[in-house]
């Protein structure tokens, strides 16, 4: 079969969804194609509040801040395709997909990418010991728990300070599990402060930082795992070991976003931490848009609504020819910058720039191509910044090779 | 006539489906839930040429001979097999005078194509290599496989041939009177027979015990591995050797059937009761490392999939241990170190033969050598597939997004013999990609409770005692 | 006295800072009215969302996932717990429905914060599978807002 629209939306979690209802809203016909049943993405799962104050003024749970914007979405003209998996994804664009009615040909004339990201698994993190059964990722735990009702196992250690894990952390511990402690290998936890204070000490769950898992026990069912302090530089500290008797890892050790399908169309900056998009979060292929987790991890899925809405109503201008080919500003990470998105602006316009400190940061100033500065009194890796540039900063910059966008301490 | 098979290793299966060629009844015994969960999950996967051991040993000549049939085996099973090829590295004149032994020794076992190449030669062939390799040794006829698709495989084409496969039932005892074989004690009762063989990896040595046959303990070697991801594709495409010690083959590097790169293994010898401890170290991980980049000095370790360990079992003397033992009724197929994969289908055939012989079975007439694949979505045409969607829905539904793999195909492994997730990962793939299952596990695991009527928190990772999950949040 | 800890109240996580003595004397660092109020209370009796499961007999979910529409005192959430695993209610239910009129007396709802359908004849009690006989969310589902 084959489907001719002017923008498809691939992925229907938050991102997606406000993609697809503000491509809809501008004009385009709108394909939001969904590889799972239902719509929401992860937000399904994620069962605890403190989304939505941002775009709904409401602390609200995953679920219910899903079923806002899918009720945004449902007023627009977009179309929904659920259960329904890209294969691929030619230049065109052209989408190959299958669903449970055959394969499918997607023709349309903007694509915008939201397909998430995916969680660090175990393998890639070199663990010595045994492969036994009980360890989890921080996600796949939290879909048994919240979505199949299954619980993993009575006694957990969590390996990772990040969001998800902290969560685990107070969800497993309320479902009744036994949770010994999170441990994090960097000298800071990886999550927002708030998780750590609300997700753990108000349940007594001790956090061990500077620490990791140094081995895994247990033949069949995993038996325990030995924690090991580490140094400034990482390298473990033989001698601090210790033993802890669980039947449960859960690991929170980052996200990774997902691009499989249309990676190659993508230019990565020259460590390829990040994929290129300027600031209509449009990549290096024109026709191709980010947005959500998939570009990078943001903190707050109000930002990821509201960044997937440009990115759809960007896709749909480009789709109706409305958006002319613009000569783009790079922006440029560079002192204490770990992430930095969109890499270019246009001068003239205004632009909100993201970004993440690589390491906790007190007093220190942003600046970006001398045209911004903004003090900060303090500065953390879990905590995105956003940097809302004027129109006339970005019309300062205009004639200059690249900005600068720098964190200086102070 | 009844023969029973012990041990649904590759070496026992393939042997449960050469004796299921011939008027008997074969029942093939496992204590794991499904074939090939012992030493044939965990190790390098080649198919050896047989340069590598000593002219006029068990190994030799039936590593050669089970080289010269796996062709044939792999594509009357659909199992994956390429040759290749094999470059032995010399980077001292010490080790190039090795390669001459070698290539003296491969040819006195009839390994064909063996060649002594420049290290120019070498470089042309793997650009990857340590530019200061001397001299290498080419094998063209070494290959790369799947160790355990290849068991499941071989069982199921057993079963389909009237074999009875009886995994998850271990043996106990074996009944020996006036020294022949009468019976096999089970957990699950008595079964009458007229021969044994044990092919039980590890377990050989209490296995012939339990016949009464002497047999040295045999000793597990630890290999420790690490696989590279897909994208590492590329990096090398024939299997590296380092020139040999007199412990082991050395650390190698390869490409796996599935575009993956693996480095490894260790060799650690534990002691005889270890005949568990598949698992991984800080040092071994260290000289998996430090041995692969020997050989390619430049690894994409940000690729790294996983690291894991297998046991491989060391007869005393370390040679097989193939025929008829003191008892009669009772043969083996034991000992089956390094190149035991290799040897397996030989091995097999040539006790089969020796089986029949003694009890004067006759040959079947109507044996199907052919068990048809499961057939992975990404090998077939658009038409073919949208045809297959039309017909069954869930070849529509995709379960494991990494590799493709529908809700079809996993039912469909469910209904040849998985119960258990690792199961269905080697017979599909399905959570063998990068996200190693954080998207397909639950999924899984719901189909597998739904197909076999169990509890999800009967499932398991990998038999009895790794059930996955423990209970409900809300029972 | 003086107490510093995260806001929990957003994201944004501002680090306050409280000034004990007879009762709160200062607070420091919130960056909106709700900040302020949450400092007062957490120096005095520190208030949470409790957000968890309650079984769903006969639908296609297991559970129905369920809040407080207010915070409850966060030394009754262990008891609260215990009140909620004991409950269960019939498919189907409705996002917003209410669970419990009033949690251990604090006043709270608990409320279910997503619909669950009844499981078909063809459900295959798979939530993530979606179920053969079950439709996909279709905009549809969705009652006009």
């Amino acid at each position: 079969m084959r489907i001719s629209v002017d923008v498809a939306v691939v992925g229907g979690g938050a991102a997606g969804m406000a993609a697809a209802k503000a491509a809809a809203e501008a004009g385009a016909k709108t394909l939001l194609l969904e590889r799972e049943e239902r719509l929401g993405g992860v937000l399904d799962q994620c069962i605890h509040p403190g989304f939505g104050l941002h775009r709904y003024r409401e602390e609200l749970t995953g679920p219910e801040f899903s079923y806002r914007l899918l009720s945004e979405l449902a007023r627009t003209s977009a179309e929904v395709l659920s259960g329904t998996t890209v294969l691929s994804v030619q230049p065109g664009p052209e989408l190959l997909c299958a669903n449970q009615k055959g394969l499918l040909r997607v023709q349309a004339k903007a694509l915008v990418w939201a397909g998430g990201a995916r969680e660090r698994p175990f393998g890639p993190l070199l663990i010595p010991g045994t492969r036994p059964a009980g360890i989890f990722t921080a996600g796949l735990a939290q879909k048994l728990v919240n979505i199949h009702g299954l619980l993993p196992g009575r006694r957990a250690l969590i390996l990772g300070s990040g969001d998800i894990g902290l969560i685990m952390a107070r969800r497993l511990h309320l479902e009744g599990v036994e949770v010994v402690g999170v441990a994090e290998i960097r000298p800071f936890p990886g999550g927002l402060l708030r998780n750590v204070a609300q997700c753990l000490e108000d349940f007594g769950i001790p956090l061990f930082l500077r620490h990791t898992v140094a081995q895994v026990h247990g033949r069949k069912r995993l038996s325990g795992v030995t924690l090991v302090e580490v140094d400034e530089r990482g390298q473990l500290l033989p001698g601090t070991e210790k033993f802890f008797s669980v039947d449960t890892l859960v690991l929170s050790v980052g996200l990774i976003p997902e691009l499989r399908p249309v990676e190659h169309f993508l230019v990565w900056d020259h460590s390829r931490r990040w994929p290129w998009v300027n600031s209509f979060w449009q990549t290096a292929a024109p026709w191709l848009f980010l947005a959500g987790n998939s570009l990078t991890v943001f903190d707050l899925v109000d930002t990821v609504a509201r960044v997937g809405e440009e990115a759809g109503r960007n896709a749909a201008r480009y789709a109706l020819g409305d958006l002319p080919p613009v000569s783009t500003l790079p922006l440029r990470g560079g002192e204490n910058v770990a992430v930095l998105v969109p890499q270019a602006c246009i001068p003239g316009e205004p632009v909100s720039l993201f970004l993440r400190v690589p390491k906790p940061m007190d007093q220190a100033v942003i600046r970006v191509g001398g045209v911004y500065e903004k003090n900060h009194k303090y500065l953390r890796p879990a905590e995105m910044v956003e940097i809302k540039l004027p129109a006339e900063a970005t019309t300062a910059l205009a004639g200059k090779n690249e900005a600068l966008v720098e964190v200086c301490p102070q | 006539m009844r023969v029973a098979v012990i041990g649904a290793g590759v070496v026992g299966a393939l042997i449960a489906r050469e004796l299921s060629r011939y008027e008997a009844e074969v029942l093939l015994f496992d204590r794991e839930p499904e074939p090939g969960f012992g030493v044939t999950k965990a190790n390098s996967a080649i198919v050896h040429a047989g340069f590598h051991d000593e002219p006029g040993t068990m190994r030799a000549r039936f590593c050669v001979a089970g080289n010269a049939l796996y062709p044939e085996i792999c594509a009357e099973l659909s199992v994956p097999f390429r040759r290749v090829g094999a470059l032995v590295l010399a980077f001292t004149p010490e080790e190039e005078r090795t390669l001459s032994v070698l290539l003296d020794q491969g040819e006195a076992n009839g390994v064909p194509g063996l060649m002594l190449l420049s290290g120019a030669e070498a470089l042309a062939r793997e650009p990857r290599v340590n530019p200061e390799v001397r001299r290498a040794l080419w094998a063209p006829t070494v290959g790369i496989t799947e160790p355990w698709a290849l068991a499941q495989a071989a069982a199921e084409n057993a079963a389909q041939n009237g074999a009875q496969l009886r995994l998850g039932e271990e043996v106990l005892g074996i009944v020996v009177r006036r020294g022949k074989v009468e019976a096999l004690r089970t957990e699950k009762g008595v079964h009458p027979v007229s021969a044994v063989v044990n092919a039980a990896g590890l377990y050989a040595d209490r296995v012939a015990m339990m016949a009464g046959v002497p047999f040295p303990p045999i000793r597990p070697r630890r290999g420790q591995y690490i696989l590279l991801d897909k994208t590492a594709e590329g990096l090398v495409s024939s299997v590296l050797f380092p020139t040999p010690n007199p412990l082991s083959k050395g650390i190698l590097v390869l490409p796996t059937v599935d575009g993956g790169i693996l480095l490894g293994p260790t060799a650690e010898d534990l002691p005889p009761e270890e005949k568990e401890a598949a698992e991984t170290t800080r040092e071994g991980l260290f000289q998996v490392l430090a041995g692969a980049r020997k050989l390619v000095p430049e690894l994409p370790l940000t690729e790294t999939l996983k690291t894991f360990a297998g046991l491989r079992p060391e007869p005393e003397g370390g040679d097989f241990v193939v025929g008829e033992s003191s008892v009669r009724g009772f043969y083996q197929a034991a000992g089956m170190r390094s190149p035991g994969l290799t040897a397996a289908p030989a091995v097999a055939r040539s006790l089969a033969e020796a089986i029949a012989t003694d009890l004067g079975l006759a040959r079947k007439s109507r044996f199907n050598p052919v068990r048809p694949p499961i057939p992975r979505v990404e090998e077939l045409t658009e038409e073919e597939w949208d045809r297959l969607i039309k017909e069954d829905p869930r070849w529509g539904r995709i379960v494991c997004f990494c590799n493709q793999v529908t809700e079809a195909q996993v039912v469909e492994a469910i209904r040849r013999g998985a119960r258990t997730l690792d199961g269905v990962k080697f017979r599909t793939r399905a959570g063998f990609g990068r996200c190693q299952g954080s998207f397909c596990t639950a999924r899984i695991l719901a189909i597998l409770s739904r197909e076999l009527g169990r509890g999800p928190e009967e499932i398991s990772l990998r038999g009895r005692g790794s059930e996955l999950v423990w209970g409900k949040v809300r029972p | 006295m003086i107490r510093e800890f995260p806001c929990v109240s957003c994201p944004l996580g501002c680090l306050l800072r409280v000034e004990l003595g007879e009762g709160v004397i200062r607070i420091e660092g919130h960056r909106c009215p709700r900040g302020e109020a949450y400092a007062r209370e957490e120096v005095t009796d520190p208030k949470r969302v409790l957000a968890t499961s309650v079984k769903v007999l006969g639908g296609d979910y297991p559970l129905v996932s369920v809040r407080t529409d207010r915070p409850i005192p966060k030394r009754l959430i262990p008891q609260a717990m215990a009140v909620i695993r004991k409950l269960a209610v019939d498919a189907p239910v409705s996002i917003g429905q209410e669970i419990l009129s009033d949690l251990l007396g604090t006043g709270a709802r608990l409320i279910a914060t997503r619909s669950v359908r009844k499981a078909s004849a063809s459900d295959e009690g798979d939530p993530s599978l979606g179920g053969q006989g079950q439709p996909p969310v279709e905009k549809g589902d969705l009652p006009e807002s």
